[in-house]
């Protein structure tokens, strides 16, 4: 059984060295590959509406597709080397603002899903991490991950993905930061300070490399098994409105001179809820009929960040102030990134 | 053999409860599969990361879904 375990791996490592170059091909041909489809296969007429529109959607889908699966691919070896037990050894005890920087960077890296939330929040609690540097941790975990990083190269260029993830750190660090200076820990479920954790051993063991391939390898066909459907019907919203919808339709709503656009954009985000995968292409297509980029990205942060049923989860553990506070300060963060961000561009 | 799969009852931790029950009646042994979603006991277990596959009060798996056959190794090398 072991021996058949290990053979599997092995193949497995194969056809990851093979699939690389194969990746690498693919991917810089993809716009001939993409207009060989158009102009020869199909005989399509170039630069009609319906043409492009088609020419969009059959290059941005495996473009998308393709970044996502190398890049899960190598965030699940990364994510091998990180787990929530590891992480909350790293940040027991730590200092405020030290350890809400660390929080947040861990938060990005540490495998976190957040039907795990609770038992994480509690664990973090019991190992003595500060409060507010647990709330860095539980802000920065499902709004900057390696997804929505994808989406927004694929879909806006690298600038504006640096410009998310700074921002969203930031944001995570100084909620946590000011979480903590408010000394919120009354507000804290009273049961939640006399839970007892038990210790495992499980990360005694070492892991061989073959395996952290393999868990690359899950990764991969877990989240781009689950979030595919939403990047093929983002990008068609996307292509469709690239070509029929006027240039302008959001300008008055979400463009940059109405001032009231980003707190109305919060206010709207925080009931929806969302992953990265599902609103980033819709983003796009509010960019480009004319809502500005602050706006838009903070919408985005406020849906991905702030939901509904997240607080009704932390209900759990949590008293109404410090839930009031923690949705609070998070959307005083994402307020100022929207404002700024109208401000430069 | 008693085994538990601990999880608040999202998705994956009823995947992981299918997988195990298989894997218990494909080994044909005399095994009773336990869902936990009581949070205190979960984190009593020293588990922070659901679901997690619990095998004679020993956790052998967290955060993830094994699969089928990788149940039953582990169930035959406990």
């Amino acid at each position: 059984m072991i021996k058949s375990i290990q053979i599997t791996n092995r193949k497995q490592l194969l056809l990851v060295l093979l699939s690389l170059p194969i990746w690498y091909i693919l991917y810089v041909n993809l716009q001939n590959i993409s207009d060989f489809f158009i102009d020869t296969v199909f005989g399509m007429k170039a630069g009609t509406h319906l043409t492009e529109t088609i020419r969009f959607f059959i290059f941005e889908v495996p473009k998308v597709l393709l970044l996502l699966v190398l890049i899960i691919f190598g965030v699940g070896i990364v994510r091998s080397y990180f787990s929530p037990e590891k992480t909350r050894k790293a940040l027991a005890g730590k200092s405020t603002f030290l350890g809400n920087v660390m929080a947040a960077l861990l938060g990005v890296v540490t495998p976190f899903c957040s039907c795990s939330a609770i038992p994480l929040f509690l664990g973090f609690v019991e190992a003595g991490v500060p409060l507010g540097v647990t709330f860095s941790f539980l802000i920065a975990a499902p709004m900057v991950n390696e997804i929505a990083l994808i989406m927004l190269v694929g879909l806006f260029g690298w600038q504006t993905a640096i410009i998310y993830t700074l921002t969203g750190l930031l944001i995570a660090i100084f909620s946590g930061w000011l979480i903590g200076v408010l000394k919120l820990e009354k507000y804290v479920q009273d049961w939640v300070f006399e839970v007892k954790t038990g210790q495992t051993d499980q990360d005694a063991t070492k892991i061989p490399f073959s395996d952290r391939i393999k868990s690359g390898i899950d990764s991969v066909k877990e989240i781009v098994g689950k979030i595919w459907l939403y990047i093929v019907i983002g990008v068609a919203i996307g292509a469709g409105a690239h070509g029929y919808v006027p240039e302008d339709f959001m300008a008055s709503l979400m463009g940059k001179s109405a001032w009231y656009s980003v707190p109305l954009s919060i206010v709207i985000g925080i009931p929806m809820y969302s992953n990265a995968a599902g609103i980033i292409p819709i983003v796009s297509v509010l960019i480009e009929k004319g809502a500005s980029l602050g706006t838009a990205l903070a919408f985005m942060m406020s849906v991905i960040g702030l939901s509904l049923p997240e607080v009704i989860i932390l209900k759990k553990v949590l008293k109404m102030p410090l839930i009031l506070a923690f949705v609070g300060i998070v959307a005083a963060g994402i307020l100022c990134v929207g404002f700024i961000f109208n401000f430069i561009y | 053999m008693d085994i538990k799969v601990l999880g608040p009852g999202c998705k994956k931790c009823g995947t992981l409860a299918e997988a195990a029950n298989k894997a218990v009646e494909e080994l044909a042994i005399d095994a009773k599969v336990e869902k936990i979603d009581d949070m205190v006991k979960i984190l009593s277990y020293g588990v922070m990361s659901t679901p997690a596959l619990v095998i004679n009060e020993k956790v052998v798996v967290s955060g993830k879904v094994p699969s089928v056959s990788e149940i039953k190794e582990l169930i035959q090398k406990a």
